[in-house]
């Protein structure tokens, strides 16, 4: 039996939209997933960050705190293939419109400043990541071998490019099948 | 102390999106339990200054599930700052998606994330317990399911040209009529849907009845509810007003979703990006309350469907046998609207109005401030803008689903940790049982953070002291 190429896809600044679109496969969803061994994955209940010799690795979302930081250059130390899925991830996306604050403003304006009345502390326990001074695209961050634009990109772009993955080829996407809405 | 077969591994920051603590008083027992929300995204902050009118197509961002919760929330908001009466046919228009996004984020949820558990066991092999291996298992229900999903999907293409992130709902209305060929054939795709349906029912009503002290024993305690209703008090999911039901369902408050600010507020937590809103007149803690499909039963007089309204029934002979606060049942009532979300859909797609061309409301620029509320799949969401004379955002509030079930879904997490700690022994089936816990709240964490139901979860439990005694997560 052939093996399986491993597949990985994590949701980092982002906001499932683009997993959704890979959900919007619909019927072609379960022929893909017979075919490939989908590892870490939102819709998979592994707990545990485990990507060794991932095939391709798929990131939804830009990258916003020291969490998603550390995933992408883990996913990229050990994924063949590094898909960069979406706006947020290609571009930084929606998210950037942060980066004309600091972290400290941000959270003042989000937690502590009214509407909310006072009394309130600002969310600070080591067990949150925090905030990057900017949001960035994931290849600001680590090297990204495809890029897929799109909020979110059709998934065409994924069926073809899982399929030349399991032909044995390198997938270069066709300019037809992008879109960048 | 920890029984074998429960892994403890050292915790590492990227261990998980949803992290729980439990922290155990001097003898071992629980005291309180923690679930950390770990992103903040700044939406509130960063559409300062924007243009009001965008509004719609940034805060859809916030959230790829319930995208289209938000864009009405919003839109909604937008209106009442300039005062608009939108046209019946956008307002008919605008519910009609509003149900394509139920139907597919319902299926979603029961099929994709809940039913996993819920057919093969809570302590089946992680590799197995996804939709993946359910489809091993059982392939005809799972390709329904997919076109359950596929078919909610395909109502808010037709409307708003994509299915995620449609542009669909702007100040006044909407974008654009619906084809009649769409209307034509959407209609045919209620049968197979409702069959679905039935399918989900069938198998949640066999759980039900082989599995009752299940049900009844995990995380079922008493909250008070909200949710909209309308005029004749009957559920509403597009417009309504907002009414907040005591434990046993007795009326607590009913008011007009602008005045929210006088009944609920909001704090923060120093170990959570999520705020924790409550029922301000009982203060908080004390002021829990719990949305979403179980609360929206729960405060409602009734269905005004008849398929759903038979369901309620059914429904509600479950909850008055001591099953009105169980966790569990948010899945049944979830079920129960999936079948309505289907009538509505329907009803209003055989309605020749639905193709009425009439659909935005125009006058010239006002400002103020305005409120849109809707009821999002996973419960009530508020969008509270306040807009400068040029038509600028001065500032924003936002109140979503899962930061209304916040409280809830603690409260949930400790009465599991409570069932399966004692003496600081930590019996086998914590882990998957405290995130069943949070998954029956489908907590939408990308409109909090991020994670679609399944994340991944690292449980920390600390003693009296706060010292570290046990970090637990699947091998
Ligand atoms: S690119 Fe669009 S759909 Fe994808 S995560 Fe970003 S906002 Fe969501």
């Amino acid at each position: 039996m052939t093996v399986k190429p491993k597949v990985a896809t994590v949701w980092l600044e982002g906001c499932a939209g683009c997993h959704m679109s890979f959900l919007d496969l619909d019927e072609r969803l379960l022929d893909i997933l017979g075919k490939i061994q989908l590892t870490v994955s939102p819709i998979t209940d592994f707990k545990d960050y485990d990507f060794s010799e991932t095939t391709l690795g798929i990131i939804e979302g830009a990258v916003g705190n020291e969490e998603q930081e550390e995933v992408v250059h883990r996913l990229r130390r050990c994924s063949s293939l590094v898909m960069a899925w979406g706006d947020c991830a290609v571009f930084g996306g929606i998210n950037t419109l942060r980066n004309q604050y600091t972290p400290g403003e941000l959270i003042r304006a989000g937690y502590i400043e009214p509407p909310l009345g006072p009394g309130q502390v600002a969310p600070n326990d080591p067990v949150l990541p925090r905030l990057l001074p900017r949001v960035v695209a994931v290849d600001q961050v680590v090297t990204v071998d495809i890029h897929v634009p799109g909020c979110p990109p059709s998934p065409q772009v994924l069926f073809y490019a899982l399929g030349e993955i399991l032909g044995g080829r390198r997938p270069r996407i066709p300019p037809d099948i992008l879109h960048y809405d | 102390m920890v029984q074998a077969p429960i892994t403890i591994n050292p915790i590492t920051r990227v261990e998980g999106h949803g992290k729980v603590t439990i922290h155990l008083d001097d003898r071992g027992e629980v005291a309180e339990a923690r679930f950390h929300v770990l992103q903040f995204r700044g939406f509130e902050v960063f559409c300062r200054g924007r243009p009001y009118e965008e509004m719609p197509i940034i805060t859809q961002r916030i959230c790829g599930i319930c995208p289209v919760s938000h864009q009405l929330a919003s839109a909604k908001a937008c209106d009442a700052v300039m005062g608009f009466e939108i046209p019946p046919a956008a307002r008919a228009l605008r519910e009609l998606i509003h149900y394509g996004q139920y139907i597919q984020s319902h299926a979603l949820h029961f099929f994709y994330l809940a039913s996993p558990d819920l057919l093969l066991g809570w302590d089946a092999p992680p590799a197995q317990r996804n939709v993946v291996g359910l489809a091993d298992v059982n392939p005809v229900v799972v390709k329904k399911a997919i076109h359950l999903r596929k078919f909610g999907q395909e109502i808010i293409k037709a409307l708003g040209g994509k299915k995620v992130h449609p542009a669909f709902a702007v100040p006044g209305g909407v974008t654009n009529p619906l084809d009649p060929q769409d209307r034509d054939r959407l209609l045919a795709g209620f049968d197979e849907a409702f069959q679905t349906a039935d399918i989900a029912w069938d198998i949640l009503e066999t759980q039900l009845s082989t599995q009752a002290e299940e049900f009844r024993a995990f995380a079922n305690f008493d909250s008070n509810w909200v949710g909209l209703v309308d005029e004749w008090g009957q559920s509403a999911l597009y417009d309504g007003r907002i009414r907040i039901a005591g434990p046993d369902g007795s009326l607590l408050a009913e008011f007009d979703p602008a005045d929210y600010p006088k009944y609920i507020a909001e704090r923060t937590e120093a170990w959570s990006y999520m705020k924790f809103p409550y029922y301000e007149p009982q203060g908080y803690p004390d002021g829990l309350y719990r949305v979403g499909p179980l609360a929206r039963l729960n405060v409602a007089d009734g269905l005004s469907t008849p398929r759903a309204a038979r369901r309620l029934e059914e429904f509600r002979r479950h909850a008055s046998d001591g099953l009105m606060g169980a966790s569990l049942m948010y899945h049944q009532a979830r079920l129960v609207e999936l079948v309505y979300a289907l009538e509505k859909a329907q009803e209003l797609l055989q309605d020749s109005r639905i193709l009425g061309r009439r659909i935005k409301a125009t006058r010239p620029p006002a400002h103020g401030e305005g409120v849109g509320v809707v009821e999002a799949p996973r419960g009530t969401l508020i969008h509270h803008y306040w807009v400068r004379p040029d038509g600028t955002m001065e500032k924003a509030n936002l109140i979503v689903a899962t930061g209304h079930n916040n409280l809830a879904m603690n409260r949930a997490v400790a009465l599991v940790a409570k069932a399966f700690i004692h003496d600081g022994d930590v019996r086998e089936g914590l882990l998957n049982r405290v995130e069943g816990a949070i998954r029956c709240y489908d907590p939408c964490l990308s409109c909090a953070t991020h994670a679609l139901g399944q994340m991944p979860l690292v449980v920390r439990i600390l003693d009296s002291q706060g010292n570290v005694r046990h970090e637990l997560k699947r091998d």
